[in-house]
């Protein structure tokens, strides 16, 4: 590469912990309270960014849409050794599903022009789907490949990767600009040094609203997302039944006759 | 631009959405809530007022989808066989079509594909629309899309559904964003609402600790991704009598940007998701020699060894072996469960199994509020005394 990579991350902030809790009295949802953190997928995609520029040179963005508050995402991507930040935020975008999320940072990412490779993680941990990557790699009318697990080269143009389906492993390549989703096992997440923290204090946040982005005001937020959550609700009440506690030996007995019983053995 | 509004009639000015809000954005303003900036619409506020003075308000939508009719199934091909999860979806295809009254289809792309066609309409499709070409051979996201996308425009499908498999999880989206629709991921529960004859997409949401139900309104074909083996495999009825339609393609004139290079199949001794029985191990084992133990046993049972999350993160055994949310999900005859506490993200992993044995030394393990049968024991004294049993026994 002369030049390096021009490469984009699309990170996510999350809650800290996915514990919610349905009110037994009233039934309403009481969800935690953020500070949120840096989507656990998303560090592997920063990671895999930053090794790319060290094998390659280049330069590393990170992107995100939400609340003024997932800065502190942006920042803790500029502490593991991102160069800049970038945050698109706007009443306008609040309640996007994965179909307005990913026309919304497509603009985003228009904007950025140019760039060789976008990486995203494989999923969130909150919204837990997977489709935004894919969704705006259709958006910007660019290649994508998910699950990957490897990067084996970058060279003339195009990205050579392997990944894992649930039926065996595929070495594919792409040509650039193409978008990656990566999974856990692509690499170790770097923690950040003291320098990076200094400089992610200091970074300048560059930040994106409705009106920057200039596109349909209905495909925006809430109103461009063609999805609707009408009903959160607990899983299923507990369906126990019998239990047992006594000597070992008769324990073993009665699973024994209990795995007759299924006709297993 | 939607918002959440405040009814003053009805708040109180009890400050419950204030403390609801996850992002500290709603403040008291004489008395009432103000929504400040930074709001995602995320309706926590909503849930928390018990006055219900809080609402979500959103411009109306006029469309019209009554040109929109049928369940269109994409049968996943990969070589040489139909993936399971397509039987299920048909079989799950059939109770909606028929609450509905609209015909049910399916779909297969890829290589000697359309011999699998009557097995199809056997699993009961109405119709197969069938694309059969050597070239098509490997997947390719973007030939598969471009196929897919002009069989629904000419189709006009109602419902349109994928197995939430690793090529259905990365086709299905380019699909949807192609056609501008909704995609529900990783359904476990699809039902038609009887008054607004809208598909109820059910999914585990916030890491598995509550189930959502979402529906798509306004867009056609409604779109979902649908776990594999949590819905029963359609019957097979050898009189069925359907149509199948036999598509030419034009590779010249469909996309096709990324290459296959090179593909390692990897096989399963017994696979996971199939096996009848499956002995799974969790922290309780205390390190990776106890996963020797549970293989014993289930070899003993010809089933496979299933694991939580926690020793897959240590490291004692293969992510293959994962059950839960973000492993893979099982549907065995038994299931049994040693030294695995039974959080809800295991549980949504498993709860389909017919029969749960778990063995647990703590009475109060989660996992017995699930179990057919809970021993309370510490599985290195039971295990290998059953061991011994089911040797005895074949012994005989
Ligand atoms: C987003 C998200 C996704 C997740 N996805 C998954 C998933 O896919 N799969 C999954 O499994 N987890 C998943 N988890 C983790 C899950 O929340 C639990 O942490 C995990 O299931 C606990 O595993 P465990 O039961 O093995 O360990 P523990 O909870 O530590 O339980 C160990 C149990 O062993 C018992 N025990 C100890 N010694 C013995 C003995 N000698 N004999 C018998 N019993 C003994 C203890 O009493 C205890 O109940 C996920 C979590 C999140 C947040
Ligand atoms: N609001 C967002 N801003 C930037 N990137 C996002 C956002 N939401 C999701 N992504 C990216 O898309 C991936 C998949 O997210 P999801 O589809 O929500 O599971 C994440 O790992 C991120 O890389």
């Amino acid at each position: 590469m002369e030049r390096g990579l021009n490469i984009i991350v699309c990170i996510k902030q999350v809650p800290e912990t996915v514990e919610v809790e349905i009110d037994p009295e009233t039934g309403r949802l009481m969800r935690e309270k953020y500070p949120g953190i840096l989507n656990p997928f998303d560090e592997h995609a920063v990671e895999e960014a930053l090794r790319l520029r060290e094998r390659y040179g280049g330069y590393v963005r990170v992107l995100t849409m939400g609340p003024p508050m997932a800065e502190k995402a942006l920042r803790d991507a500029i502490a593991m050794g991102c160069d800049e930040a970038w945050l698109a935020t706007d009443r306008a975008f609040a309640g996007a599903d994965t179909l307005a999320t990913s026309y919304t940072l497509s603009l985003c990412i228009r904007k950025m022009e140019p760039y060789d490779l976008i990486i995203c993680g494989l999923k969130t941990t909150d919204g837990d789907t997977g489709q935004v990557g894919p969704e705006l790699a259709e958006h910007l009318g660019i290649p994508h490949i998910c699950y990957v697990s490897q990067i084996l080269e970058v060279s003339e143009g195009r990205i050579r990767v392997r990944r894992r389906l649930d039926d065996g492993v595929e070495t594919l390549e792409a040509p650039l600009p193409a978008l990656i989703t990566v999974t856990k096992e692509i690499n170790q997440p770097r923690l950040p040094t003291l320098k990076g923290k200094l400089r992610a204090k200091r970074a300048e946040i560059k930040t994106l609203t409705a009106s920057d982005l200039g596109g349909e005001p209905s495909l925006y937020g809430l109103e461009g997302s063609p999805t609707r959550v009408i009903r959160v609700f607990h899983p299923e009440p507990p369906r126990g039944g019998e239990i047992i506690e006594g000597e070992p030996d008769e324990l073993a007995e009665r699973i024994l006759r209990k795995l007759e019983e299924v006709g297993v053995i | 631009m939607a918002e959440i509004r405040v009814d003053p009639e009805r708040c109180t000015g009890c400050g419950l959405c204030v403390q609801a809000c996850p992002y500290g954005v709603i403040e008291l303003v004489e008395g009432l809530p103000r929504i400040g900036e930074g709001c995602t619409l995320c309706r926590s506020c909503i849930e928390a007022c018990p006055e219900n003075a809080l609402s979500l308000v959103e411009a109306r939508r006029e469309v019209d989808l009554s040109a929109y009719r049928g369940v269109l199934v994409y049968a996943e091909y990969r070589r040489g066989r139909v993936h399971p999860v397509s039987y299920e979806l048909l079989g799950k295809g059939r109770e909606l079509a028929e609450e509905l009254g609209e015909p049910l289809y399916a779909v297969i792309i890829g290589d000697g594909c359309r011999r699998w066609a009557e097995e199809l309409i056997y699993r009961g499709a109405e119709r197969v629309y069938v694309y059969d070409d050597p070239w098509l051979d490997p997947f390719r996201v973007d030939p598969y899309t471009a196929i897919l996308v002009e069989l629904v425009e000419e189709l006009k499908p109602n419902i349109f559904l994928f197995g939430a498999t690793s090529i259905g999880r990365s086709l299905a989206p380019r699909v949807a964003a192609r056609l501008k629709v909704g995609l529900t991921a990783d359904c476990t529960g699809l039902d038609i609402d009887p008054e607004t004859r809208l598909l109820r997409q059910t999914r585990p949401a916030f890491g598995g600790n509550v189930m959502a139900t979402i529906i798509s309104p306004y867009t056609r074909p409604q779109m979902a991704t649908v776990r594999y083996k949590v819905m029963p495999e359609a019957e097979r009825d050898t009189s069925r009598r359907g149509e199948i339609i036999e598509r030419r393609i034009d590779p010249s004139s469909l996309p096709d940007r990324v290459r296959v290079l090179e593909f390692q199949p990897v096989e399963e001794e017994v696979s996971l998701v199939e096996a009848d029985v499956i002995v799974s191990g969790g922290m309780g084992l205390g390190g990776p020699e106890g996963f020797k133990l549970l293989e014993e046993l289930a070899k003993l049972l010809g089933g496979a060894v299933g694991a939580s999350r926690p020793t897959v993160d240590e490291g004692w055994i293969d992510y293959s072996h994962q059950v839960g949310l973000s492993g893979r999900t099982v549907r065995p005859k038994v299931y049994i469960a040693c030294g695995i506490s039974g959080a809800v993200q295991h549980l949504a992993g498993m709860r389909g199994s017919e029969v749960i044995i778990a063995i647990n030394t703590d009475p109060k393990a989660p996992i017995f509020d699930f179990a057919t049968l809970g021993v309370v024991a510490d599985l290195y004294e039971v295990v290998p005394r059953l061991i011994e049993k089911l040797k005895e026994r074949r012994g005989r």
